[in-house]
């Protein structure tokens, strides 16, 4: 688990303004952060990985500033995207989990047991030789996470990770989010699957306007949509 | 080698990769200048036994060597009338041997055996190339051909769907920028996965 700090947070695009004055201290197991499209949540969880540099402020990941140690700070934070195609690096499935180790320094003995475990962990045991764009959506999402989950990270901060997929793959992808001992912040638009979470944040307008427990978030979050 | 690997513990799959990288460039070559017909009978029935021990599909075998019959299926006639029967059998027995051996070396071969073999190569010359972004480059290039195959697939729907048949401009200019954007997040996706140096 991570200690995850925004101080004074912003984010400017050109003359756009995405974030302002963001102060957050993420703490907690499972974190949902919601928000329009636009609304800046991506582009906030982003900044855990080091993947977007603030503007203003800074983001600390256990007491590290991102933008200085990104590198060591990505061996912490695991980051899944909105659509897997993006992520697979490597042509088979076992390739592409065992690409995540390649350059950890350890052996080839110690990359195969790993990647066995993640592939039998996540159900692609008998996918592992097949290539990896021919799996289904749902499938391709599962090698996303295993492919992060096999650095044993400490954080996994997913964005949007069931937008793409169909209701059954987005439940099974859902609840493999619950199960995960990692600390696990979601970005979603599928409002039930943080309904059970630690604390729901939500962004609106670059802003944080409801933070904490998921009854009263999503309260805030859906007089906001009818506003 | 895009999902062309046919999984396997056949004595062929388990050869070192820079063997089977020499002994097809050596075949390869063999066939290429021997004039006689019977060498390069030999050496497809040699091939025929190669993918029986390598115990590939058939009809995944079948699929990687049809393509080069259709070219033949032009070559040959034409080559026979200009030089005569014997010098065209000799190039069709020469094309498909050479196609069959790839075939199978890429049926029995992984991307990342390929990889660590081009890094073995390159490691004596270490000073001046970086053999892991080599690496990394090969496999990225052939990771990407199902990417932009299914964009050209998705444009060419979307074309069909609006009912419009359009110029290759219409095609090019979508296919480009979905690409360009795919490359984007597949920099990104590396970044993310702690390859950014």
């Amino acid at each position: 688990m991570s200690d995850i700090r925004f101080e004074q947070v912003g984010q400017r695009f050109g003359d756009r303004s995405v974030l302002r004055d963001v102060n957050l201290s993420l703490t907690e197991h499972r974190i949902g952060i919601v928000g329009a499209n636009g609304s800046g949540k991506s582009t906030l969880v982003r900044m855990i990985n080091g993947l977007v540099t603030p503007t203003t402020g800074t983001v600390l990941v256990d007491g590290q500033n991102v933008a200085r140690h990104a590198r060591d700070v990505r061996r912490k934070v695991g980051f899944i995207f909105t659509n897997p195609d993006n992520q697979i690096v490597m042509p088979t499935v076992q390739e592409d989990v065992a690409f995540t180790l390649r350059r950890r320094g350890l052996s080839p003995a110690e990359i195969a047991r790993r990647t066995a475990a993640a592939l039998e962990q996540f159900g692609l045991s008998e996918h592992a030789e097949h290539p990896a764009h021919r799996l289904s959506g749902g499938q391709k999402q599962l090698l996303a996470l295993a492919a992060v989950l096999v650095a044993e990270p400490a954080t996994i901060v997913a964005d949007e990770p069931t937008t793409l997929l169909d209701a059954r793959n987005a439940r099974r992808i859902g609840d493999l989010l619950h199960t995960l001992p990692q600390q696990v912040i979601v970005v979603t638009h599928h409002l039930h699957l943080v309904e059970e979470f630690d604390r729901v944040i939500v962004i609106d307008e670059g802003t944080v306007v409801a933070d904490g427990t998921p009854g009263e978030s999503l309260a805030t979050y859906r007089a906001l949509l009818l506003a | 080698m895009i999902g062309l690997y046919s999984p396997g513990t056949s004595l062929i799959h388990r050869a070192p990769t820079l063997l089977k990288l020499f002994l097809l460039s050596l075949c390869v070559l063999l066939i290429g200048i021997s004039p006689d017909p019977w060498v390069v009978g030999g050496a497809a029935a040699v091939v025929v036994l190669l993918f029986v021990v390598a115990r590939v599909p058939v009809r995944a075998a079948a699929a990687q060597v049809a393509p080069i019959l259709l070219i033949l299926l032009v070559a040959v006639p034409i080559q026979g009338l200009l030089s005569g029967w014997m010098i065209a059998a000799l190039m069709a027995g020469r094309l498909l041997v050479a196609v069959a051996l790839a075939a199978l070396f890429t049926m029995t071969t992984t991307v990342t055996a390929v990889l660590e073999a081009f890094q073995m190569l390159l490691r004596p010359f270490r000073r001046f190339i970086d053999a892991d972004r080599v690496g990394l480059l090969v496999a990225l290039t052939i990771r990407c051909i199902p990417l932009v195959s299914d964009i050209v697939r998705e444009v060419l729907e979307a074309r069909t769907a609006r009912g419009t048949q359009g110029s290759l401009l219409s095609i090019a200019v979508p296919v480009v920028v979905r690409s360009l954007y795919a490359a984007d997040a597949l920099g990104e996706a590396l970044i993310a996965r702690g390859l950014d140096d």
